[in-house]
């Protein structure tokens, strides 16, 4: 991507640091991928979910120079985690990220005012910035003409008229950035008057006991003012006791003489903010449009006039989650195939090059399985992000959640956790990946602790197994099977939908989360960013959650199968050796927690080994009841199902009796039972304390469910 | 009246609304304003959130949130209420 001509004479001097600053839907993400291509990195705040990108562009003269993406934001302000982060870097709060040296701006053309709010506090730093006035062509398809250049004379900084969705401007940009000299802002706004001791007394504050700058300090002073009980996350230096205390004694008189303090600063940005828009800003002549911003809108207004109509809105809704889902439920399974296959062809090779032996069984069935295990993810993940990419950038994910926020708020999640939930049909991998499209953490948090309650397509087979064994019939009745399998669907979906409901008013509670969110205009999708988006969610799966997911698997594999049996005599059934290994044993060791539900200790090594995935509980009891394998996938599955049809306990009375298979069904759409989403959710909440947390409660509630099923079954005689 | 009151394609000036709460922090740094004009484009299929047009742009907020905000009609605004 980038334009090297001939590099920089020989300076030692470290690259300088850039911040990239917008608001959410103005075109930042597309300018930081074409400012850096491919010389990204992903990762995370230490700390807090919010993701870190930072990247390397080079000016037009060849230099290198660190290019930090900040979260999209409204106001720095904070009211999220990702807008606290973006504050946190430009004061200086971060000790984990250098404050920039300079700063570049992104504001939408066409809803310039608004976008020139973040810009105005950005400003008020004192540091050298540039601004991008992003999406110029849509703005002067709407009539508007904004002047750059005027904007740039009242400011005092370079103003590049840009379109970053189809490369232009970007030299301009390039060029600016290799301004060795570039100018302070020439940035002054009358401050009401009754705040101006409060703002004088927090700046000496925030220079003499944070050790901030003047002009940073006043800044600071005047963000404490406008919200005087900010987002604050982990990692971000905290305000001095001595500045708390003389902004507490403000927030105390103003209260006793009712100032508005919050109100009267954001009014007097908007003042400041509406003298530089009439400046910049040339509506169309009259005549060609009442109103400017009618003209840009009025197309949007006829997609949302049938997108969010009462009926076919709901339908394009539907048809839209229908194929998303369809295509991650089934369009997947073809890559799956190919990997699997894939992985079954590396196996034979790999396998004759190693003689037998337990290092070739750990190669093969220890970390050549892993690694499929991990990448056989990847084309939900794909797609799910394909399909998401495509909405957010085409704007339809607004809207999507503007008809879906009433449903959610009934259990206190909001409209944007839907497609996460929905997705976690498929896998609850994807699905809670998905869910960092919402900003709020409290309901991001809520939504990732339910996903995996959604009845995922690895428990398929578990249930078509037990449905079958529970039936006596050799052909099992449609309705029965459908029926039953409605049910599972059904109890996962009621399950966290109302432990959603309960988190939000018990663990997760807080003060009501904010729906007040923008609905972009639509756009044609920028096909490059999904692509882009779509690699990237892979690379940060495959690095983070994949090596967890081997790890966990590689372990998994050697509980399975150490120690060996005594004597490993040939003719030996493997079901010895299964028992002996410390899975097995662990399948003993929990027989008295397991009994209540029905279970014996086969079924307590099933239960781990679906540890790895659900479905493994079906090999895993073909090994224990000794089902000869064939190539026939239906021979095999009706000889599993006879298998646990015939198995019996010592007693001789059936295991498997239609109430354990219900009970153990009941198990499987409760518990969380899968490294990969545990791994994964350690990703997505930075930590282990979530995932474990998880691991808990669903299992806990899983066993509560079995337990009071099968009790109340055996009473009544079942 | 409040916003939430406001029939479909009707404008109104914003008056006034409750000094605390985040909602209002930042519905403030979002453009409205008291003297703000806005115009209440659509309401969601199921009755909440509303839609609406403030300074160029559009912008979903939750009935509960825009039953406190204050505001009066503009021009010939059919009487609600």
């Amino acid at each position: 991507m980038s334009t090297t001509s001939s590099p920089a004479p020989a300076a030692p001097r470290s690259a300088p640091v850039y911040a990239l600053v917008g608001n959410p839907n103005c075109g930042k993400s597309t300018l930081f991928n074409a400012l850096t291509g491919l010389k990204q990195k992903v990762g995370n705040y230490p700390g807090v979910t919010v993701e870190r990108k930072v990247g390397t562009a080079y000016t037009q003269h060849g230099q290198p120079l660190t290019l930090i993406d900040l979260p999209g934001a409204y106001s720095l302000a904070a009211r999220s985690p990702d807008e606290a982060v973006t504050r946190d870097v430009l004061l200086g709060r971060r000790a984990d990220t250098p404050t920039p040296d300079r700063i570049i701006c992104i504001a939408d053309a066409t809803n310039l005012e608004r976008n020139l709010y973040l810009v105005h506090q950005v400003l008020d730093l004192g540091r050298p910035v540039v601004l991008v006035l992003n999406m110029m062509d849509l703005a002067a398809q709407a009539g508007l003409t904004v002047r750059a250049d005027r904007l740039s004379r009242e400011l005092g900084i370079p103003v590049i008229p840009c379109e970053a969705a189809h490369g232009k401007g970007l030299i301009e940009l390039k060029l600016a950035l290799s301004r060795p000299d570039l100018p302070l802002p020439r940035h002054a706004w009358d401050i009401p008057a009754p705040l101006a001791p409060a703002v004088a007394e927090l700046q000496a504050s925030l220079s003499a006991h944070e050790g901030k700058g003047p002009l940073v300090a006043r800044a600071e002073a005047l963000l404490l003012l406008t919200d005087p009980d900010p987002v604050r996350v982990a990692g971000s230096t905290p305000l001095s006791a001595a500045t708390t205390r003389i902004l507490e004694s403000w927030k105390t008189r103003w209260t006793a003489d009712a100032t508005d303090s919050s109100g009267m600063l954001v009014a007097a940005r908007y003042d400041a903010i509406g003298r530089l828009a009439r400046e910049a800003i040339v509506p169309p002549a009259a005549g060609t449009a009442a109103n400017p911003a009618d003209a840009t809108l009025a197309l949007s207004d006829r997609i949302d006039a049938v997108v969010t109509h009462p009926l076919w809105g709901w339908v394009i809704f539907a048809g839209i989650m229908a194929a998303m889902f369809l295509g991650i439920f089934t369009l997947a399974g073809i890559p799956m195939g190919w990997i699997e296959s894939l992985m079954g062809w590396l196996g034979e090779h790999v396998s004759a090059l190693i003689p037998p032996g337990d290092f070739h069984d750990l190669v093969i069935d220890g970390a050549l399985a892993g690694v499929g295990g991990v990448i056989i993810f990847l084309p939900q993940i794909l797609i799910l992000f394909f399909f998401i990419g495509l909405l957010e950038s085409t704007g339809y994910m607004a809207r999507a959640a503007f008809i879906m926020d009433r449903v959610m708020s009934r259990v206190g999640l909001n409209g944007k956790s839907f497609i996460p939930l929905l997705s976690s049909y498929a896998c609850a991998i994807p699905g809670i990946m998905a869910a960092r499209t919402i900003e709020e953490p409290k309901d991001r948090l809520a939504t990732i602790l339910v996903a995996p309650f959604m009845s995922c397509s690895a428990r398929l087979p578990v249930y078509l197994l037990l449905i079958a064994a529970l039936v006596s019939s050799d052909e099992v009745p449609l309705g029965t099977q459908v029926g039953l399998m409605l049910l599972m669907y059904f109890l996962g979906t009621a399950g966290a939908f109302a432990f959603a409901w309960l988190f939000k008013k018990t663990l997760l509670r807080g003060a009501p989360p904010l729906m007040i969110m923008e609905l972009p205009p639509y756009r044609l999708p920028r096909l490059r960013d999904v692509a882009w988006q779509m690699w990237e969610r892979g690379a940060v799966f495959v690095k983070r959650a994949g090596t967890v997911i081997l790890a966990l698997s590689i372990v998994l594999w050697f509980l399975a199968n150490f120690p060996k049996p005594p004597a490993a005599s040939e003719g030996e059934p493997p079901v010895d050796a299964l028992a002996h290994s410390y899975a097995g044993r662990a399948g003993h060791a929990i027989e008295p927690l397991i009994a209540p539900l029905g279970f014996d200790w086969r079924i307590g090594i099933g239960l781990i080994q679906s540890f790895a995935a659900r479905e493994v509980f079906n090999s895993s009891m073909g090994v224990i009841f000794a089902v000869e394998e064939s190539e026939d996938e239906t021979a095999n599955q009706s000889h599993l199902r006879d298998a646990l049809r015939g198995a019996a306990r010592p007693d001789g009375t059936p295991l498997f009796t239609p109430l354990v298979c219900l009970s153990l069904m009941v198990f499987y759409v409760f518990a969380m039972q899968c490294i990969s989403t545990i791994a994964v959710v350690k990703r997505e909440t930075a930590g282990w304390k979530w995932p474990l947390f998880q691991l808990a409660y669903m299992t806990g509630t899983a066993w509560l469910a079995s337990f009071v099923l099968y009790q109340v079954g055996r009473a009544l005689g079942f | 009246m409040n916003l939430a009151q406001l029939t479909v394609g009707a404008s109104a000036t914003i008056q006034a609304y409750p000094q605390a709460g985040a909602a209002f922090t930042r519905l403030r740094e979002m453009g409205l304003l008291p003297g703000t004009r806005i115009t209440l484009v659509r309401i969601a299929p199921l009755g909440d959130p509303i839609e609406i047009q403030v300074r160029g742009y559009r912008l979903s907020l939750r009935k509960s949130e825009a039953a406190l905000i204050e505001v009066v009609a503009a021009g010939a605004t059919p009487a609600a209420e």
